[in-house]
């Protein structure tokens, strides 16, 4: 693995190479496998490993970037180069800020960026420091040990009489961050993946998990819950589309809710692309929905610093349903601060949310967590209570068809089931939605305890399951 | 090249793979953009790296690195033999591959001006002067501009005997203007949405594209677009332009044909296929008019599907995909091929860089111009009533490729064959088969546009792919409009 030590070197070879005001470099990659199965056999098995250096350089209000992933000198010097003469033929950006400091880039604050400092998984609380995501057992797992976990999936589908595909992925990754004006950041951390399908003749199941300890991770009960699924929804009926009082589970939730947080940007309201403009500080959801950015929470990944080097905060994004914060980079904030929304967007700052520069997007929220209500329910509540809805496990190739309502569409995957009197009555054919998003989360019912989800159309977040009234299908597929 | 290949098919032979390929690939591109009149974002990167594919007790492994020294490329072929071994812990059967003539080659995308030599300064003044048009139109909010360029450079060595050096160039090019007012947003794309235009050509696109000059009409239709009326619900003839059929295409046949889909090998994350293996050369597909290729030889054009050899070796084929309506054929590698009675593969297996294993993809998969002539606004003229659409704006379909939903960045509504009025948010949805079967017209040669779509993805871990798609403007009789906004 490269280490903090190796890329501070690489560091300063590349800040010797370069003429530039300012140099700052990121720096990733690591190892990552794959063993992928599909009709019990595991078809496709891969590994790498690879680093790469993104070398900013600064003239003056010019910045541009260049990358590359060879580390020897001469390959270094000609990065440095590219990114010099792209930075050089810019033109003036007056928004650009010098590089941040150490000090700036931690909120004034002297945090541990590190992500070395351990604290106890066991609370759900955040903490102010961020606890370690590296896992030796994760980072150990051989190829061997992948086929034996898909054996024992392959186990779960032979047994139910059903076929199977999915992935067991596991990877030790770094991320770092160096500029000349000081600013050091390394974070290292491992992650597991296991995704399981269950196929039965008209009918499939779904489950898939994610943490950076595959400790975490139980692929035979992955495995049997997927397996119930395609089994309860054995041939599928068809019922009508309408609008059905529906319980998603937390991967559906996190596949329809992800489609709102880049509206979250302080650049999307300068763009005025975003959803939220001009509703700022206005009840846009219902009260039962808190939703939070806390990179430190116990159930959350990732690195605790962003594009710039500059820490993220932890931040109340939507309280009781009231959208009260964005997220900046630093040239962001600055800009907002001199914009004609500036009293109506909330608390203006960095928030450690931006892009690596020079980007359009500008930043974005990407440690989701949903606050759980006071009377949180179980799924098995939430279908108890329901008189005539739809159960979903997954959605799949959601897009957005209206921006401002925040109007998108998809389909529902891999377990669709009727429910009548509180019970579940039988598997349903496949609908398409057309379902705004503030209405949806406007319509709220009950919530689940939120747990850390893993999907394939949104980032991984902690979320709950929920019930949600008048959510609108409006076809129903083949199948 | 050959000699880092050669320490990779020794070491993976030697520790027992029956087969070995290794490809080194030299990626580099340069990506440019502006917003609002400033430069959004401007960077080259380059990745180079090499990959070692191998079978071994009947199931793959692969392995790749960025680390070309003879230790790490011996290591990895070492790391991808034991990969292979730990999947045969787990398989049913033994994986055979179709027979394929080794070759030695050397194959480099057409191209009249290596985009890498115009200047950076050229590249941001075209940018901005587009920019500047766009919001030179009152009512413009945001605009967006954006130049891409790649260059691909791979050697393909197998222990069969191939040695191929290709080397790929594609470019991209485009715009969108955004109109936000009251509580809408709207918003037109140039040449279509979502980075414009791309095809493996030079420079020369970028040329050929007339960028600055549209960039007045897209603004002004943008700021149109609040005063339209709402696209009607109902059942109506749908027009559809080239490039949303383009898409159109893409989702509803390009996928559905892969034959890795069809034999469930993506059904965890893509998805499976309608098309189950029955259904070759026994579904009417489409109606008689439709006539689908998937065609990666030169001849076909510059699409993004476009390419000498594919990552298996194989040269680049033509493969009926539907035949005057009749489904016909399938995308096919060395692995899949028997499974359709096949005897050689199809050459669609397409790695997304060094560092991914390479996979079933679509090539250029167009549908046939009209033989007669017909032009865009000859179709019009010839429409009692309906809706064309125009630009994709939106788009979804199941994970069988049946039912789907599109929505375009504007509509107009014919009436009489003529353009009535300007409506806004159009969208229709269908089920694939009844959709193709409602085809009764196709535009000519003329009116044809090999579209490049760049970011298909597929896979796990996800590879994203060019893809081709050539279309003309087509009539599709009867279809359902508007159910996107049905109920809100």
């Amino acid at each position: 693995m490269l280490t903090r030590d190796r890329a501070a070197d690489i560091f300063d070879r590349i800040k010797k190479f370069s003429s530039a005001d300012e140099v700052e470099v990121l720096f990733s990659g690591g190892k990552f496998a794959l063993t992928r199965f599909a009709n019990n056999t595991i078809h496709q098995n891969v590994a790498e490993e690879n680093y790469g250096v993104s070398v900013r350089t600064a003239f003056g209000g010019r910045t541009a970037r260049a990358s590359t992933n060879k580390l020897d000198d001469e390959s270094l010097r000609r990065v440095v180069a590219a990114s010099e003469e792209l930075a050089k033929v810019q033109h003036l950006d007056p928004d650009l800020l010098p590089m941040p400091d150490s000090r700036e880039a931690a909120g004034g604050l002297d945090q541990n960026l590190t992500g070395e400092a351990p604290v106890s998984t066991q609370a759900l609380q955040s903490s102010q420091t961020l606890p370690s995501r590296h896992f030796s057992e994760t980072a150990g797992i051989t190829p061997e040990l992948r086929a034996d976990g898909v054996k024992k999936i392959v186990g779960v589908a032979l047994k139910h009489e059903l076929t199977t595909a999915g992935i067991f992925s596991s990877g030790e990754s770094v991320e770092g961050i160096f500029n000349s004006r000081g600013l050091a950041h390394w974070h290292t951390q491992t992650s597991a993946d296991i995704s399981i399908t269950m196929l039965g003749a008209d009918s499939s199941g779904w489950q898939k998990a994610n943490s950076p300890n595959v400790a975490n991770l139980d692929p035979l009960a992955l495995a049997e819950t997927a397996a119930k699924k395609a089994r309860d929804s054995a041939r599928p009926q068809q019922i009508p589309a309408g609008k059905y009082t529906v319980i998603l589970e937390p991967s559906a939730v996190l596949d329809i809710v992800g489609f709102m947080f880049w509206d979250f940007a302080g650049m999307g309201i300068l763009d005025q692309r975003s959803f939220l403009n001009g509703r700022v500080g206005t009840q846009l959801f219902g009260e039962n929905i808190t939703i939070w950015d806390d990179v430190a929470h116990p159930l959350q990944a990732g690195s605790p610093f962003d594009g710039e080097g500059v820490r993220r905060k932890r931040l109340a994004l939507v309280e009781n349903g009231v959208v009260k914060r964005l997220v900046y980079a630093r040239a962001t904030a600055a800009r907002m601060k001199r914009s004609e929304y500036k009293d109506t967007t909330g608390l203006i700052e960095a928030t450690g949310h931006g892009f690596a520069l020079p980007n359009e997007m500008g930043e974005l929220p990407q440690n989701i967590v949903f606050t759980a209500p006071q009377n949180t329910q179980t799924v098995e509540q939430m279908i108890a209570s329901t008189e005539r809805g739809v159960l979903v496990t997954r959605l799949w190739y959601i897009r957005e068809v209206e921006p401002f309502e925040k109007m998108l569409t998809g389909m529902t995957r891999d377990g669709t089931f009727y429910v009548e009197n509180g019970r579940v009555q039988h598997g349903v054919r496949n609908f398409r939605f057309n379902e705004s998003l503030i209405h949806m989360l406007s319509n709220v019912e009950a919530m689940s305890v939120p747990v850390r989800a893993s999907g394939e159309e949104s980032f991984d977040m902690v979320v709950p399951a929920m019930k949600v009234r008048e959510f609108n299908f409006t076809e129903v597929t083949k199948f | 090249m050959k000699e880092v290949a050669g320490w990779a098919l020794n070491i993976a032979t030697m520790r027992g793979a029956s087969y070995a390929d290794a490809r080194i690939v030299s990626q580099r591109s340069r990506a440019l953009s502006t917003k609002n009149g400033k430069v959004g974002s401007a960077s080259d990167s380059e990745s180079v790296g090499f990959s070692v594919r191998v079978l071994a007790d009947g199931a793959w492994g692969f392995a790749a690195s960025d680390d070309a020294s003879r230790a790490s490329v011996e290591a990895t072929a070492a790391q991808a033999v034991e990969i292979a071994r730990a999947s045969a812990r787990v398989k049913v059967h033994d994986v055979r591959l179709a027979p394929e003539k080794p070759v030695t080659a050397e194959w480099t995308t057409p191209h009249k001006i290596d985009p890498f030599t115009i200047p950076v300064e050229q590249n941001i003044d075209l940018l901005l002067r587009v920019d500047s048009e766009l919001r030179a139109v009152a009512g413009i909010t945001l605009a967006e501009t954006n130049l891409n360029f790649n260059r691909e450079e791979q050697w393909f060595v197998s222990s069969e005997g191939s040695n191929i050096h290709q080397t790929k160039y594609s470019t991209g090019a485009g715009y969108a203007a955004y109109a936000f007012a009251g509580s809408e947003i709207q918003k037109r794309s140039y040449p279509t949405s979502y980075g414009g235009q791309w095809q493996n050509k030079g420079y020369e696109l970028v040329e050929e594209l007339k960028l600055v000059e549209n960039a007045r009409r897209i603004a002004e239709e943008a700021v149109a677009l609040h005063q339209a009326d709402q696209c009607p619900e109902g059942v109506f003839d749908v027009i559809l332009d080239s490039s949303q059929l383009g898409l159109q295409i893409h989702e509803s046949v390009g996928h559905p044909i892969e034959l890795d889909r069809v034999l469930g090998m993506e059904a965890n994350f893509a998805g499976t296929s309608f098309l189950t293996i029955d259904k070759l050369r026994t579904l009417r597909y489409g109606s008689d008019l439709v006539n689908v290729v998937a065609d990666a030889r030169q001849e076909h054009g510059p699409g993004l599907g476009t390419f000498g050899f594919d990552d298996e070796g194989v040269p680049a084929q033509c493969t009926p995909i539907i035949s005057n309506g009749l489904f016909t054929g399938y995308l096919s590698s060395r692995e899949t091929a028997h499974t359709i009675g096949e005897n050689r593969s199809g050459g669609t297996m397409r790695a997304e860089g060094w560092n991914r294993l390479p996979m079933i993809r679509m090539t250029n998969i167009s549908l046939l111009p009209g033989e007669k002539p017909l032009t865009l606004e000859q179709l019009i003229a010839s429409t009692d009533h309906g809706i064309l659409m125009q630009t994709n704006r939106s788009w979804s379909i199941d994970d069988k490729r049946y039912n789907f939903q599109f929505g375009c960045e504007i509509g107009w509504e014919i009436k009489n064959g003529k353009r009535a009025r300007m409506v806004k948010n159009p969208s229709y949805s269908g089920i694939t088969t009844e959709f193709w079967n409602a085809l009764d017209a196709i535009c000519s040669r003329d009116e044809w546009t090999l579209w490049g779509t760049p970011n298909c993805g597929k896979g796990q871990p996800q590879q994203v792919m060019g893809t081709g798609h050539g279309a003309s403007p087509s009539r599709f009789r009867q279809i359902k409009v508007g159910s996107a906004y049905k109920g809100n």
